[in-house]
């Protein structure tokens, strides 16, 4: 019918939008990964920040504002470190990925497809997180502040895909979800995810300037009003490097994966 | 004009392994070893677990790379996208996305590809109506066979690789399996198949090439190659020292079996009337059809450990 089916190309932009929602039907049919990475957030805002949100943290931040921002960095990490991690790790040891690599399948379409996943899981846990804020937690932000905090909770989404994509690489199929939450909770709990981090021994205040997750929740903070006052500046570039980091981890993996073959 | 005649009678190579040799570490997979794939043929690599079979199909899939040698599929380095739309692959995968249903694995995988078959077609070939909505974990094991051999369909490839597609397929799916890769082969696709059974390559190859080691045993025509690996079992109650007996022209092994005697042998008749000369009173006489695993201690010299019960 189509006179264009004459010659038959490619259509590269569906095979992108194919790859994005079945790589989103496939985590979001599967309690393991939706229960953890979108109910544990929530759970833990509400016992925490509903139960203290007269505390003030913060300046003249409530906890139940605070918390948002905390448990919103939490939420994402945990949505790109489950998506990418554990997804990679156990394509690659089942022989999925194998297989897929076999088909002219754009290899850009199968990580585009995790970190969209990825940033839309993130996207669902901050929504979720500012609706009960708002109903709940009685929390009144001005508009552009929701939206700032937002924008950095989900652009603080692609270090942690990067992170994720490197331990998919070297986690083996079967200890990828034990790896991940190994190295997840004690980094959330040790950057003041949980509770804020003033209220942490100093010896783990002082440990946290050294995690991602401290400087992407800083980065989180500062758009509440509730930063230490000091500079974005470092949090940005410690993020940045991290990120770099992590992709030429996961490009040595990618490669090594090349050369070998896998059962 | 030698290339023109060739692609004349359609023996045009369209994949291609050059003194490839792989190594993993110390292992060596497969050892300066040639293969070439003609336009329309059904090739079967055939042997034993750990013969190379899988380590050859992925170096032309362009999922490894070989440490010398070289790989060209359709003209191409076997990682370009032109030489990958043109191919299927079915392969050893233990786990598919199962949260996905057979339906939308067909959809995604069929979209890589310029031409792709009909997902109405691929279900029919597949022997998977009436499964299309069903999610890959709640298929049975044949079923998801199935599912992965529709998957290597989706692109309407000329050349189709199967490794190992039956392994753990009951008897029926396995016929079934059979006869539609009869029929892709029928509609001018090339196939290369890898099995360790024999009757598998026998029942859909032109041409098995036998491999053991990483090395080329021995190449032909099913018939060829039966002539040269299936032996016959001879088995008795003799007298005879089983020593003497391994002496005797045609027997290429044996072992005592309790108290009886059993010999392999290329072909039974003048064995068989040897013994009788010698042995008048020899009893119990049975002649069988070897399987492949006496078919390698044959040729190779010694027990397989290797090779798969189910084989035999």
């Amino acid at each position: 019918m189509n006179p264009l089916d004459l010659q038959p190309r490619r259509n590269l932009p569906r095979i992108y939008a194919l790859e994005a929602k079945y790589e989103f039907l496939k985590l979001f049919r599967l309690p393991a990964y939706v229960v953890p990475t979108l109910a544990f957030p929530l759970f833990f805002y509400l016992l925490f920040g509903l139960t203290f949100r007269n505390e003030v943290v913060a300046g003249k931040v409530g906890m139940a504002t605070y918390l948002i921002a905390t448990y919103g960095t939490f939420g994402v990490i945990g949505a790109s470190l489950f998506g990418f991690g554990v997804g990679v790790a156990t394509e690659r040891g089942q022989g999925w990925m194998l297989f897929k690599r076999a088909t002219p399948m754009p290899p850009m379409a199968y990580f585009a497809a995790k970190t969209f996943m990825s940033v839309l899981f993130g996207l669902l846990i901050v929504a979720a997180l500012f609706t009960l804020g708002a109903t709940f937690g009685g929390v009144r932000l001005p508009a552009l502040t929701w939206l700032s905090l937002g924008g950095v909770l989900i652009a603080g989404a692609l270090p942690f895909c990067a992170f994720g994509l490197a331990l998919g690489y070297f986690a083996g199929p079967n200890s990828a979800p034990a790896v991940v939450n190994l190295i997840y909770l004690p980094s959330a709990f040790c950057s003041g995810l949980w509770i804020p981090i003033r209220f942490l021994p100093h010896f783990i205040q002082r440990l946290a300037l050294f995690l991602p997750n401290y400087h992407f929740g800083r980065l989180a903070l500062k758009m509440i009003g509730a930063g230490d006052g000091g500079p974005a500046w470092s949090s940005v570039v410690f993020l940045g490097a991290f990120t770099a980091l992590s992709l030429v981890a996961a490009r040595i993996g990618f490669r090594r994966d090349e050369g070998k073959t896998y059962g | 004009m030698e290339i023109n005649g060739r692609e004349a009678r359609g023996e045009v190579v369209i994949a291609e392994l050059s003194r490839v040799t792989k190594r993993y570490g110390q292992v060596t997979a497969l050892d300066r070893f040639d293969l070439a794939l003609r336009r329309g043929e059904v090739l079967a690599l055939l042997g034993p677990n750990g013969a190379g079979k899988t380590t050859a199909v992925q170096l032309l899939l362009g999922l490894s790379r070989p440490s010398s040698g070289t790989a060209r599929l359709f003209g191409h380095d076997p990682r370009d996208t032109a030489a990958r739309v043109r191919i299927g692959a079915m392969l050893q995968v233990s786990k598919v996305p199962e949260t996905l249903k057979v339906r939308e694995h067909i959809e995604l995988i069929s979209s890589y590809y310029p031409r792709p078959m009909a997902a109405a077609d691929l279900i029919g070939l597949a022997g998977l109506s009436g499964l299309e909505e069903r999610p890959f974990g709640k298929l049975s094991g044949g079923q998801r066979q199935r599912v992965l051999f529709a998957l290597a369909l989706c692109g309407d490839p000329d050349l189709l690789f199967l490794d190992e597609p039956t392994t753990g397929l009951d008897v029926e799916s396995r016929r079934g399996l059979w006869s539609a890769v009869a029929e892709l082969v029928r509609g001018g696709r090339t196939v290369l198949l890898t099995t360790h059974h024999l009757e598998e390559a026998d029942a859909l190859a032109g041409r098995i090439v036998l491999l053991d080691r990483g090395r080329l045993l021995a190449e032909g025509s099913p018939a060829e190659i039966k002539a040269r690996v299936v032996g016959r079992r001879v088995r008795c109650l003799t007298r005879l020292q089983l020593a003497d007996l391994l002496l005797l022209p045609g027997v290429s092994g044996g072992r005592r079996d309790g108290e009886e005697t059993e010999l392999i042998v290329n072909a039974a008749e003048p064995v068989v009337a040897e013994l009788l000369r010698r042995d008048p009173g020899l009893a119990n006489l049975e002649v069988r059809g070897a399987g492949l695993e006496e078919a390698f201690l044959a040729l190779t010299g010694r027990p397989d450990q290797a090779t798969d019960k189910e084989a035999a």
